[in-house]
């Protein structure tokens, strides 16, 4: 029984890991901009997709890297166009508007690759389990968390190193001060989300991996990742890792005496949290009344 | 000839009115034969062509319209044309397919109504066309209930019940991979009613189920649950997943090399699902609904044929021809009783059978009269990576008559209730 | 509330409205509508209008309504094919259901504000969503509950055959939506409406002056649930058929559109949306397969050019 729930949380925490890295675009753009995206899974969708088609010219690696920059650049463009005018509006309008992005993504993405579902294969190298008792701990998904611990790792260097992430922290924190300092802060947002874009294009590639290349890939992806965001603490990115990887084991050790509520653990979870401590586990009181 | 006429010769005026008459019925005739002509027979495909499901119900749709098209090259239905009206019910909102059904009911009259790809929908739809008396040929949903407990006198069902399908496979995976089982079974009434066949094959045979998971439909990640499995160490993993969640599981299991350990099968199993995996994860034992290499089988290469010239090329799936098949059906037996009542013809096709060119299988295939579930062949065999010819991804090595397969009519929970006269 | 403001105008736009509404089934078949569509925009109507009793007039957001719209169509169907073939029964049980559910929830999660109170409202409609879905051998589980039909209701001296005559259902579910209505238009003109408007414009001043913030908040809660309690046993009705999906949080975001859709300042706002929703919904996925583009694109042109709704659109022009 002790090596099954080892197991099953060691294997939460992977897909945790995987969670997070969609949580903390979602964080990202939500922090700086106020703007909840419910369109980032279908930013996921188009990055996989994406990925799928460069795949036949520059092979798996070389779309891992591509297609998550081409997503990111395609998340410029909507920002620019339709998520600008909403800022400084109640969040309820960015809710709405991204509801309908996420509509015409699922639909543009059936129109252009067709309903059925793709074949994405991942490099052979990756597709066999490590050993034969932790069959679980499959390359694949090894790789995706040392990705993921990458992405993160580099994400905090910028956050604490560069000037760029300097400003998005003090953003996050005081937007209107920022501005008056002289900072471009429409540039600021853009770049902020096209980050936040980047990581949901990277988390569909790997996702492409492990689960059926369909137009709804990422629409079931969204909610979790809200809960990893409410359950760490609105604002804060650190607590967004932890919320991820926390809803992760949850629902894996869920699965070991209650299969039935493993999806709907992380809701629970939620509302105890919201309940009990609503800033969350690491968030600042006050956060986006 | 009668007295009169000799006697008394035609007067001028009868001739008149007579040829008066003639000249106007010539034209007038055009426009009153016209309008009997122009008529269409409507058929209403109410089936998810957005969503998880959107594959299938468009490959339904091709299937129904390649027949609507046939049908009218023959002369269509009581020499009316023959119409397709369709309308998305989307993957998931009942509502949607329900107020759809009215549509098509209701606004469009429909003649026929088919559909759904959704168990939960084709149910919902067949409460409504039976209390609107219409003829319902549901196409490709599998829960049980449809020709079983919420059966109706109007409803017919092209594709097989969960439990013609294990028990078309049920055996050969005893006897041949072993007997400790463990299912990853979908939580919905699809997958129960296959693990309940299923068990019923282990009782038999005598065979075991080592261990069971109920995986929610939708699931993502099935590694828990493969870990479970793994651990109980059985000769079989069934996994009884259908749509996406087969895809992610298989693709998951053979990342976990788990097809090396032990021995993958399940029942249903569909081409979609093995177009959409890498081809490293194309195994397993399943049951295929219809298979589309068919050699020996007469009309089948050209039907065949006929759908890859609407479907980019591609060769049909068991759902292509559960749309051909269903409208055929409505065609075939509202020509032979020359009506389109819908008890009429209800009645019509209790015990009917599909013409070679329509049935595409080796065996007779009819609809059953006391549930009206159509009696098929089940294709056994099992998924291959790369096939002698592309796109000829599944081997089949035994085909099973369906009337074998299903459970007789007494078990099956139907109790059809004709309208009183 | 501009009632007092213009009242000829007010008077005329409500009298052609129940004139429309009143009329439909001779109108709706020559528009290429049915009757079926007519009554799911009431059904819809209804739902929208009790959301935004707690949206627009008291100015919180509820992404979780869902949840109660779905208790009263699961317990209207699980009462009529269960355990006693009577609508009205079926209906009494959806709409108590909900308003117990409600009041507890209310409960816990009055003191929250925002997007936490949005993101809560969620969670709970999500557990009510896994609970129905999971829970096969009550529910049915992702097949749902079929099988069972609305009853023709017998009062001894007549009897509403609500079954066979759609028209006879509209007008059963158009007497409810109209009872509905007038209890939430009579509410929110008393003092306790206008205390939610205060609530609204401005929470803090509202404390300030002693008025007793939460407990307004939970009872514009209560009533707002209830009523879209009572739309979910029409919705159960309507379909003879109760689904998982319908307490999905996608069924949530169609509510709060729906509302900002019409006008979220204007009573009648929530009816427009509905209508326009459902309708443009309806007609669009007969003409094309991408209908989710459109609808999608709908949003999008609403949110960026319209955000006061159709309503507000004439108010401006009415303004000017």
């Amino acid at each position: 029984m002790t090596q099954l729930i080892l197991y099953d949380a060691f294997n939460g925490l992977i897909i945790g890991a995987f969670y997070a890295l969609m949580a903390l675009g979602l964080s990202l753009i939500l922090n700086l901009s106020g703007v909840i995206n419910f369109a980032h899974g279908g930013f996921l969708a188009i990055g996989a997709y994406l990925a799928f088609t460069l795949m036949p010219f520059i092979g798996f690696w070389g779309a891992l890297v591509v297609a998550p920059i081409l997503t990111a650049i395609f998340g410029l463009f909507i920002e620019r166009i339709l998520i600008r005018p909403l800022y400084g509006r109640d969040p309820l309008y960015s809710l709405l508007l991204t509801f309908g992005l996420a509509f015409m993504f699922e639909d543009g993405t059936r129109f252009i690759w067709g309903a059925s579902t793709l074949p994405f294969s991942i490099p052979n190298v990756l597709s066999s389990p490590l050993s034969g008792q932790y069959f679980f701990l499959t390359g694949y998904r090894l790789f995706m968390v040392a990705l993921v611990t990458l992405t993160v790792i580099v994400l905090f260097v910028i956050l604490t190193r560069t000037r760029l992430g300097m400003r998005i922290r003090a953003g996050t924190l005081d937007l209107e001060t920022v501005s008056v300092l002289g900072i471009n802060v429409r540039l600021l947002r853009s770049l902020n989300f096209g980050l936040g874009i980047y990581m949901a294009g990277l988390a569909g590639v790997l996702a492409a991996g492990m689960l059926g290349l369909q137009p709804t890939i990422g629409s079931d992806l969204i909610m979790p990742s809200f809960v990893a965001i409410i359950i760490g603490g609105l604002g804060s990115l650190p607590g967004t890792l932890i919320g991820g990887l926390l809803i992760g084991i949850a629902s894996g050790i869920t699965t070991v005496w209650f299969p039935s509520a493993s999806d709907a653990v992380i809701y629970v979870m939620m509302a105890l949290v919201l309940l009990v401590r609503p800033r969350g586990l690491f968030g600042e009181e006050g956060r986006l009344q | 000839m009668p007295k009169s006429i000799i006697n008394h010769p035609i007067r001028r005026r009868t001739i008149l009115k007579a040829g008066i008459a003639l000249g106007a019925m010539q034209v007038a005739s055009p426009f009153v034969v016209k309008a009997l002509g122009e008529e269409p027979v409507k058929f209403g495909l109410d089936d998810p062509f957005t969503g998880t499901y959107a594959e299938l119900g468009k490959h339904e749709q091709i299937g129904c319209q390649l027949a609507i098209d046939e049908i009218n090259k023959k002369g269509g239905i009581l020499g009316r044309r023959a119409e397709l009206i369709s309308e998305d019910s989307t993957s998931t909102d009942t509502g949607t397919a329900v107020a759809k059904g009215h549509k098509l009911i209701d606004r469009d009259k429909v003649n026929f109504l088919l559909g759904n790809v959704n168990s939960a929908m084709a149910l919902a739809l067949g409460d409504l066309s039976s209390r609107a008396g219409v003829l319902h040929i549901v196409t490709g949903g599998h829960t049980d209930a449809v020709t079983g407990t919420d059966c109706h006198w109007n409803v017919f069902r092209v594709c097989n019940t969960t439990r013609m399908e294990t028990d078309a496979v049920g055996k050969d995976l005893i006897d041949k991979y072993g007997k400790k089982w463990y299912f990853i079974t979908p939580d919905y009434a699809f997958g129960h009613t296959l693990q309940k066949g299923f068990e019923a094959n282990l009782k038999k045979y005598g065979g075991t189920e080592v261990g069971a998971s109920l995986t929610p439909l939708g699931t993502t990640d099935f590694s828990s649950y493969l870990i479970k499995a793994e651990a109980a160490k059985p000769d079989v993993i069934i996994d009884l997943t259908a749509g996406q969640d087969a895809v992610n599981s298989l693709k998951q299991i053979v990342q976990f090399g788990l097809n090396k350990k032990f021995h993958i099968a399940g029942a249903q199993q569909e081409l979609e699902v093995l177009e959409g995996l890498p081809p490293n994860a194309r195994i397993g034992t399943w049951v295929f609904e219809w298979y589309w290499k068919q050699p020996n089988v007469p009309h089948v290469t050209e039907f065949v044929a006929a759908v890859r010239k609407v479907n980019n090329g591609k060769v049909p799936t068991a759902r292509h021809w559960f749309g051909y098949a269903a409208v055929w059906t409505c065609a075939l037996i509202a020509n032979e009783k020359k009506s389109l009542t819908a008890e009429k013809l209800a009645k019509g096709l209790e015990g009917f059978t599909l013409p070679p060119e329509v049935a595409l299988m080796p065996d007779k295939v009819f609809y059953r009269a006391g549930d009206h579930q159509l009696m098929p062949d089940l294709y056994v065999g099992h998924a291959v990576e790369k096939g002698p010819v592309p796109e000829d991804l599944f081997h089949v090595e035994k085909i099973v008559k369906g009337v074998d397969a299903a459970l007789p009519v007494s078990e099956t929970g139907c109790h059809l209730k004709w309208p009183q006269a | 509330m501009k009632y007092d403001d213009r009242p000829l105008q007010k008077y005329a736009a409500d009298a052609a409205i129940w004139l429309l509404l009143l009329s439909l089934p001779w109108w709706i078949g020559h528009v290429g509508g049915y009757m079926q569509l007519g009554t799911q925009v009431v059904v819809m109507a209804l739902a929208a209008t009790a959301l935004n009793f707690l949206l627009g007039y008291t100015g919180v957001l509820s992404f979780g309504h869902a949840a109660y719209f779905g208790l009263g169509v699961y317990g209207t169907g699980l009462i009529i094919k269960y355990i006693v073939p009577s609508t009205l029964a079926g209906m009494a049980v959806g709409v108590l259901a909900a308003v117990a559910a409600a009041a507890i929830i209310g409960l816990l999660i009055v003191h929250l504000r925002g997007i936490y109170f949005a993101m809560v409202t969620i969670a709970f409609g999500q557990v009510f969503y896994f609970i129905a879905f999971r829970w096969n051998n009550v529910t049915g589980g992702d097949d749902g509950l079929s099988d069972w039909s609305r009853q023709p209701i017998d009062f001894g001296f007549a009897k509403l055959d609500i079954l066979h005559s759609p028209v006879l259902f509209y007008y059963f579910v158009l007497f409810f939506f109209a009872v509905s209505v007038a209890i939430m238009a009579w509410l929110l003109r008393s003092p306790f409406g206008r205390t939610l408007l205060a609530i609204r414009e401005n929470e803090r001043r509202a404390r300030f002056l002693g008025l007793p913030v939460d407990r307004h908040i939970w009872l514009s809660w209560l009533i707002s649930c209830t009523f879209v309690g009572l739309a979910g046993t029409l919705y159960a009705l309507l379909n003879d058929f109760a689904d998982p999906h319908t307490l999905y949080w996608e069924q949530s975001g169609v509510f709060v559109i729906m509302a900002v859709l019409g006008g979220m300042r204007s009573f009648w706002g929530p009816l427009i949306g509905a209508a326009v929703y459902v309708v443009l919904q309806d007609y669009v996925s007969s003409m094309t397969q991408n209908w989710m583009s459109f609808i999608g694109l709908f949003f999008v042109l609403v949110v960026l050019f319209f955000p006061r709704g159709v309503l507000g659109i004439v108010r401006r022009r009415a303004a000017s």
